[in-house]
């Protein structure tokens, strides 16, 4: 589905990483981990085509990521739901219109009235349909940017931090939807310093954890 | 095509994505407005050039005047032979003696009213009416040279050409400024619109991550600025109708009206003002939208 061949990616005259290769398969569960500053979140942002690696190839669905218009984007990213850290809302659109932004700019809109209800019982925001992300806690928030990655019904599930900016109970709530969707058959890419998350789930999921440190991406040894 | 029916097809959620407030939306209806009461005027202008233009040259070419001497004695010796020229020429329709009254109307802006014309040495006029086919000028100044000499025949070409130009020119500033206008707002909603989209950079980001695409996200801009310009136009249009109307019409001088504003069927353009303001604000805000999109890749 997604895969990483070779790449490397730097700016500035300073290369982030280089000769990283990684291939998500579908159905597949991932954990990237590493020090804050390690390039996490680029690595990330090079899966759904928001930043072009400086070497190497990146092919999303089997196409070359480089070779893709601006239009050819747009539509592998409605394949691929994203979680960010900071939630990316649209703060004068109430949390049920941010859910539905996917399917409202896909011209897919009739089908939120379906789906829109069983989505925010699902993350448990039914009440707070109406009011808008700023009015949320940030557990709400990560909670229904999940459910907006997710409305599309998207091959690949990407959350940067997701528990970043939650308590405990909270982070294992929304890993517990991530290992659902999961079981669901979507190929999922987490990327998270808390090395403790990962070893609390290791016992709901066959996860693969990954180690981006000093520029290379490696497969986790024994800490875990 | 499919971008400018989507103009009145757009969903109200896509719009919505675009925050409705903001300092460049209000300055667009504000230039829109402005401008468009300035376009009335313009259009006013050139559309009253025109048309004192054409009937200008209507009611001179249309008759020509024959001045005889003012010399009592052989005046009325004059007239006869005068007139008896004028009525053995091809292409004279008619040939009519002015009254002393008609005289006295064409001399009271400078004299008053009562001026005793019949005592003055004032020179005789006889109006000429060509017939469809024109007649002769250069022959018939011969004749008259030689049957009734010091009769000057005056076919209103010395001045009626420079009005004629000087109304042309008119009418050619009227459209140009009709033009300047549109350009000028099209260069401020295109900064209008730039400015939008600088501050939205967060939603435009927010759109693309959820897999918008850039005709999408102009979209939503475009039909805003549109809309708002065809409404800050339609506004713009209204008031400036309204000052044309308690406007004072001016009566130039020997009967030519020339009112200025529109007659008739001509009002049909001010109703065609707000549109293309919008087709304006439709064009230069999807060139903006594209282009700025394009650059934040």
């Amino acid at each position: 589905m997604i895969e990483l061949d070779n790449i490397s990616y730097g700016y500035g005259g300073t290369t982030l990483f280089s000769g990283v290769s990684l291939k998500l398969a579908p159905g597949s569960f991932h954990f990237l981990t590493g020090p804050s500053g390690a390039g996490k979140t680029t690595l990330l942002r090079l899966c759904y085509a928001d930043l072009r690696a400086s070497v190497g190839q990146v092919r999303l669905f089997g196409q070359d990521a480089a070779t893709l218009s601006r239009d050819d984007v747009a539509i592998i990213r409605r394949r691929i739901g994203v979680v960010h850290q900071d939630t990316q809302f649209l703060d004068h659109l109430s949390i049920a219109e941010n859910i539905a932004l996917p399917l409202t700019v896909a011209d897919r809109l009739t089908e939120a009235q379906d789906n829109l209800a069983q989505l925010l019982s699902w993350v448990s925001l039914g009440a707070q349909a109406g009011q808008t992300p700023p009015e949320l806690s940030g557990g709400e928030r990560q909670r229904a940017a999940l459910a907006r990655a997710v409305i599309m019904s998207p091959d690949v599930v990407i959350a940067d931090e997701p528990t970043g900016n939650v308590d405990w109970e909270m982070s294992q709530r929304l890993l517990a939807l991530l290992v659902e969707l999961n079981r669901m058959g979507k190929t999922i890419l987490i990327a998270t310093h808390d090395i403790a998350m990962i070893r609390s789930m290791k016992s709901d999921v066959q996860a693969r954890v990954l180690r981006l440190k000093g520029g290379q991406l490696i497969q986790a040894g024994s800490e875990l | 095509m499919k971008a400018f029916m989507s103009l009145f097809f757009g969903d109200r959620l896509a719009d919505r994505a675009v925050p409705p407030t903001g300092v460049a939306a209000r300055l667009t209806v504000f230039v829109a407005a402005a401008m468009s009461f300035l376009a009335i005027f313009a259009l006013a202008m050139s559309l009253t050039a025109g048309r004192v233009a054409s009937s200008w040259a209507d009611d001179l070419a249309r008759s020509a005047t024959l001045r005889l001497p003012a010399d009592i004695d052989q005046t009325n010796e004059a007239l006869r032979a005068a007139l008896n020229v004028l009525q053995t020429t091809s292409g004279v329709a008619s040939a009519r003696v002015l009254e002393a009254e008609e005289q006295r109307a064409l001399l009271a802006p400078w004299f008053g009213p009562d001026i005793p014309v019949e005592t003055l040495p004032v020179p005789q006029l006889i109006e000429i009416l060509p017939d469809d086919d024109g007649y002769d000028a250069a022959g018939l100044r011969a004749r008259l040279q030689a049957e009734v000499p010091g009769a000057m025949l005056d076919d209103h070409g010395a001045w009626r050409e420079p009005l004629m130009q000087a109304a042309q020119r008119l009418r050619v500033t009227g459209w140009s400024v009709l033009a300047l206008i549109g350009a000028v707002m099209a260069a401020m909603i295109t900064l209008a619109a730039h400015a939008s989209l600088a501050a939205n950079a967060q939603v435009i980001r927010v759109l693309r991550l959820v897999g918008a695409r850039d005709a999408y996200i102009a979209g939503a801009f475009v039909r805003r600025f549109t809309l708002r310009a065809g409404l800050g136009a339609l506004i713009g249009v209204v008031v400036g109708v309204i000052v044309l109307q308690v406007m004072p019409q001016a009566n130039v001088a020997g009967g030519m009206d020339m009112d200025f504003g529109f007659v008739g069927i001509e009002w049909i353009w001010s109703l065609a003002i707000p549109v293309l303001a919008a087709i304006v604000a439709f064009a230069a805000t999807r060139y903006a939208a594209l282009r700025r999109l394009k650059e934040q890749t």
